[in-house]
């Protein structure tokens, strides 16, 4: 039974991204109804993740699995414990909040449902991440975020730097997700299962394996690539071209928390080890001083918040480095406050730029004075980012000391994180000052774009409801996010969580001397380096050139232009001869690896006396075969009668070798395709040799030679190894049962027709509809042919005729031809019905004696043609209306339907069914249901090479068309 | 006969081989014409040579597998001639295609330098 915590599971997912379809629906100029509706997605998301807080409290966990790829273990697992509970009210509550945002602060010339749609299915991405019991799911749901990302990013794409910063996000991201799929592998083959239950429960056995270092570097390869950690921080700075609830939603509150998330998911099994340590650690503390130094220097208030949502997530990355149970409670408390403060900055600032046109913070100053309102609310949210006591930054920041002030380890750089830490708050406290002296304070603005005036209510609704939490929680943590916290915190570190406390004071210890510290020494360092903050153009003070974007840049272009170049110019080339020279060579080196060590020569089985006409029917055979080889450059023709006389020998050894019905086969496909090649050599111009040619250079002869080699081993190979297969026995093999059940359970003597229209009936159906879509597309190609200008006219012996009839006394064009084929003619004439009684006798005969549908479609299509040849493509069409499509069609329907009529009597798809009917005169004869199939196979097989043969045919009747354009309209052929 | 029919298969592959490695659309044509005939024997020849034993089952009496030849490889080979027919003709047009695009018959759709 699926209970109705599971069933809320299941709806989480579904839900945002079935209302991002519907949304997709709307039309682009709706502006309030895909708000409306988003809204009602997100809330009605929101109510069921409180829905599941009673199912998750102490500890408990809810799970919800279905068996997709099970043989892969791969298994759409949900599953739901505090902390994932709490990141995802933090999903779907600030997701609520950014749609109200969103309503307001999209622009209605904008296609504002795409907008909705691409955020609510991000939704549905990051709650994918946030409740896969799946590591492999998880990877999964991890690449859609990252996909939405680089969506919402690049959402205004009209604007370079949305594609840019779009692309480049896409980038880093894409490949975090490859990384992690490697190591998501890696820790699936280290425990034996990819469930997540069962991964957090094998710590020791991962921390013990060989695989663990390749696996962490590739989980965190992910992890920092997602939450932009030093050195691939640089994408999220460029991602702020996204509209501003984007960036407010995915680029600090939720997505680049995910690595952050995915440390914390793993924390129990990876972590505590020293080189978890050092690579966390290291880069933490490198992303942390980054971020705030340079959030410092920006100009653009995105910018700002930008660098310090990098270093936020620094200093969480920091602490889950320490690997201390209580610093691992620090993060995530961190990651929930910094949640709230900067998704209301950020919507403070996207409230700025929308009310006054810009967010250029050179620009903008005194601010209070026209938006009160939205000021206090920025200063109260900004007050938290800097770690204002009362507030929720204060305390997170506070634990944050505290961690960085014990000793671990003891080596320098655990020496020296208090310092660190204290100059990194202390920068925090510049970039914060600077963001709320530099927007609100100072003289009254000049040149702004547009007057500044507070917003709507409802658009700041967002924004009070986020700093009523940051006080809330900063005044009494323990009544409001204290038993939250307290669920996730049981549910990564276990039952035996270390004590913690919310409270505000531990008295006076080294985190307050740290706190003031980096207060006091915050505003003094504002104060005296406001001006040139305020002044300065380029990068940051002392690292100017230090850019990670630059980097990628140069990176890309030489992976994807220089290097790709180089490997085509090493590599690739655009000649089909090298291509299937190197193809020959690589089967070649396939087969001798595979015989190798195993040299066979003759086996052991009897072989057949050699009979002296056999011998020389093949000494024919390969004089016609290498002379068909010789003369085919320069003499077409001869060479396709000797590829027609190779073709008999063929014909004649499957005769000879038991095989009656390839012979027959063999023999009429010979005539249609020599017929076909001589179509088609009308239109190839002829190519004459050269009467004085120069000689050869030596270049050439190396040519030839290594060609003449290659073909030698190839054909020496080919007789080499059919010989050693004919000379052994053969073992048991599948023809034994084919040929003890042919007549007792299909009905049929010829072994062979039965195999191809009963027991591998399906094969034989994809056989024909391969012969169908290839006459379709020879069909199709030749409806725009433009023939070689050389061959457009008549050919010359046309030419010739017409000159000598024209010269005889009342002479026609034409009289010539028809008097020297008037025989010939008048023999296919009276062939027809013989032919096509023929072909139907073979038809019938296939289930028991040599014949079938496909001999039989050939047969009658050598019919057609032959009246075509004798009177001709107008006469035969004024009077014989052939509809090649009609056959092709029917062809496919009857043979499909006769496999579709099985499942009528509950059979499955083609089986056979035979009976035997007492007919007055036959006599006993089977009836068998694959003789419908074989009636498919004949009509399409009729249909296919009529069609081929037809449309070639009828080129010359278009070209003369175009020729005499007095010709009158009726004549526009179908072809 | 097996060395007979090997040689034969051998020297139509070489031919094949040699011809599909010209550079003259039309000897490629030719080219893969022989090499499906050598194909398609050295399928067939696969179920082993044997005289009057085709797979025509003589139910008169009990089935005795080992009296015929193997029919597998002859279905196969017979569903194989029917295609190669259809990959000819389709290479054809195209080679005509081309021809009249490119104003070169050589396998690069254009002369060598």
């Amino acid at each position: 039974m699926v209970k109705t915590e599971q069933a809320v599971l299941v709806f989480l997912i579904i839900l945002p991204f079935l209302g991002s379809i519907i949304i997709g629906f709307f039309r682009s100029t709706a502006r309030n109804n895909e708000a409306w509706f988003a809204g009602a997605v997100a809330l009605f998301s929101l109510l069921l993740t409180i829905m599941l807080y009673p199912a998750i409290t102490n500890g408990q966990a809810v799970q919800f699995s279905l068996p997709w790829l099970p043989m892969w273990g791969l298994n759409f697992t949900l599953r739901v414990d505090g902390f994932a509970w709490l990141f995802l009210l933090l999903i779907t509550g600030i997701g609520f909040l950014i749609v109200i945002y969103a309503r307001y602060y999209m622009d209605p010339a904008d296609p504002v449902p795409r907008f909705f749609a691409f955020l609510l299915a991000f939704t549905g991405a990051m709650t994918g991440i946030v409740l896969s019991g799946n590591l492999l799911l998880l990877t999964a749901f991890w690449e859609l975020t990252s996909i939405f990302s680089f969506l919402l990013i690049g959402y205004w794409y009209h604007n370079p730097s949305a594609r840019d910063g779009a692309r480049m996000s896409l980038i880093v991201t894409g490949f975090g997700g490859f990384a992690l799929m490697i190591g998501v592998i890696m820790i699936g083959t280290i425990v034996g299962s990819f469930e997540l239950d069962k991964v957090l429960k094998s710590g020791n056995i991962i921390r013990q394996s060989p695989l663990y270092v390749p696996a962490l570097v590739c989980i965190l390869l992910a992890a920092f690539t997602k939450s932009a950690q030093f050195p691939f921080h640089f994408w999220l700075p460029n991602a702020m071209s996204a509209p501003t609830p984007a960036s407010a939603y995915l680029h600090s509150a939720t997505m680049v928390k995910a690595g952050i998330f995915l440390l914390v998911r793993l924390w129990p099994v990876m972590a505590h080890t020293n080189i978890w340590f050092w690579l966390v650690c290291g880069a933490g503390v490198i992303t942390l001083l980054i971020g705030s130094y340079f959030a410092m220097f920006q100009q653009d208030l995105k910018g700002l918040l930008a660098y310090s949502t990098i270093s936020n997530l620094g200093l969480m990355t920091v602490l889950l480095g320490f690997s201390a149970p209580l610093a691992c409670v620090a993060a995530i408390f961190h990651m929930v406050n910094h949640a709230t403060f900067k998704a209301s900055l950020f919507m403070a600032a996207g409230i700025i730029d929308h009310e006054c046109g810009t967010r250029d913070l050179r620009k903008l100053s005194g601010l209070y004075r026209f938006m009160p309102y939205t000021g206090t609310l920025a200063i109260i949210a900004a007050a938290a980012m800097a770690g204002v006591p009362l507030l929720n930054g204060f305390l997170s920041k506070e634990m944050f000391f505290t961690q960085a002030a014990l000793t671990i380890n003891g080596n320098w750089l655990d020496n020296s994180m208090p310092f660190i830490a204290t100059i990194a708050g202390l920068f925090t406290v510049t970039y914060s000052v600077r963001f709320i002296y530099g927007t609100f304070f100072g003289k009254p603005p000049q040149d702004l774009p547009a007057t500044p005036h507070e917003p709507p209510h409802f658009m700041r609704l967002p924004i009070e409801l986020l700093v009523f939490l940051c006080i809330a929680v900063g005044i009494a943590p323990s009544l409001s996010i204290g038993p939250f916290l307290a669920n996730a915190v049981i549910a990564v570190i276990g039952p035996n969580a270390p004590p913690y406390s919310l409270a505000l004071w531990h008295g006076f210890n080294a985190p307050v001397i740290m706190s003031l510290l980096a207060l006091g020494g915050g505003l003094l360092f504002y104060i005296i380096s406001r001006h040139y903050m305020q002044e300065h153009e380029g990068g940051p003070l002392f690292l100017p050139d230090l850019s990670g974007r630059r980097i990628f840049e140069k990176l890309l272009a030489a992976v994807s232009w220089k290097w790709a170049r180089l490997a085509r110019d090493l590599l690739g080339t655009r000649d089909l001869r090298v291509q299937i020279r190197w193809v020959l060579l690589c089967c070649f080196a396939a087969i001798a690896l595979i015989m190798h060590g195993s040299w066979l020569w003759r086996g052991t089985q009897a072989l057949l006396p050699v009979n002296l006409y056999f011998a020389l029917l093949w000494l024919v055979g390969g004089f016609c075969a290498v002379f068909a080889a010789h003369t085919a450059k320069f003499h077409r023709l001869s060479s396709l009668v000797l590829l027609g006389g190779a073709g008999l020998v063929t014909c004649a050894s499957f005769v000879w070798l038991s095989a009656p019905d390839l012979a027959l086969t063999q023999l009429s496909v010979e005539i249609v395709t020599t017929v076909l090649l001589l179509l088609g050599l009308r239109w190839l111009p002829k190519r004459l040799s050269n009467p004085n040619p120069e000689p050869p250079g030596f270049k050439t002869y190396l040519r030839r030679g290594g060609d003449l080699a290659l073909a030698l081993i190839g054909g020496g190979g080919m007789a080499w190894l059919s010989y050693a297969i004919m000379t052994r026995p053969q073992d048991r093999t599948i023809a034994r049962y084919f040929l003890s059940n042919a007549y007792n359970q299909a009905g049929g003597h010829n072994a062979v027709n039965v195999i191809l229209v009963d027991f591998r009936g399906f094969d034989t159906m994809g056989e024909i509809t391969v012969l169908a879509i290839v006459a379709l597309s020879v069909y199709a190609l030749l409806r725009r042919f433009r023939p070689a200008p050389e061959s457009i006219g008549a050919p010359r012996q046309q030419q010739f005729q017409a000159e000598f009839d024209q010269k005889r006394s009342n002479g026609r064009e034409g009289d010539s031809l028809r008097d020297y084929l008037a025989i010939p003619a008048l023999m296919m004439h009276w062939l027809f019905p013989f032919i096509i009684a023929f072909a139907l006798y073979l038809f019938f005969r296939g289930h028991d004696w040599p014949g079938g549908g496909f001999v039989a479609g050939i047969t009658l299509s050598i019919g057609f043609i032959l009246q075509y040849m004798a009177s001709g493509t107008r006469l035969v069409e004024s009077h014989l209306v052939i509809l090649p499509l009609r056959w092709i069609g029917a062809g496919l329907l009857l043979a499909a339907g006769t496999g579709l009529g099985a499942w009528g009597f509950g059979y499955p798809f083609l089986t056979s069914f035979f009976r035997y009917l007492n007919i007055p005169l036959i006599g006993k004869t089977p009836i068998a249901s694959a003789l419908l199939f074989d009636a498919g196979v004949f009509c399409l097989v009729v249909g296919a090479t009529i069609l081929m043969l037809i449309a070639l045919a009828h080129q010359s009747l278009r070209h003369y068309r175009i020729r005499h354009q007095s010709l009158p309209r009726q004549d526009e052929e179908e072809f | 006969m097996e060395i007979v029919l090997s040689s034969g298969i051998g020297i139509f592959a070489a031919s094949g081989l040699w011809l599909i490695l010209r550079p003259r659309t039309f000897q490629v044509i030719m080219g893969l014409s022989l090499l499906s005939y050598a194909v398609n024997l050295f399928i067939f020849a696969t179920g082993r040579l044997k005289l009057d034993a085709a797979p025509i089952l003589d139910t008169g009496k009990a089935i005795d597998p080992a009296a015929y030849t193997d029919p597998v490889p002859q279905s196969l080979v017979l569903t194989a001639i029917v295609i190669g027919f259809a990959t000819t003709a389709l290479f054809l047009v195209i080679l005509l295609a081309l021809r009249g695009l490119s104003g070169s018959d050589h396998v690069n759709g254009r002369e060598p330098y």
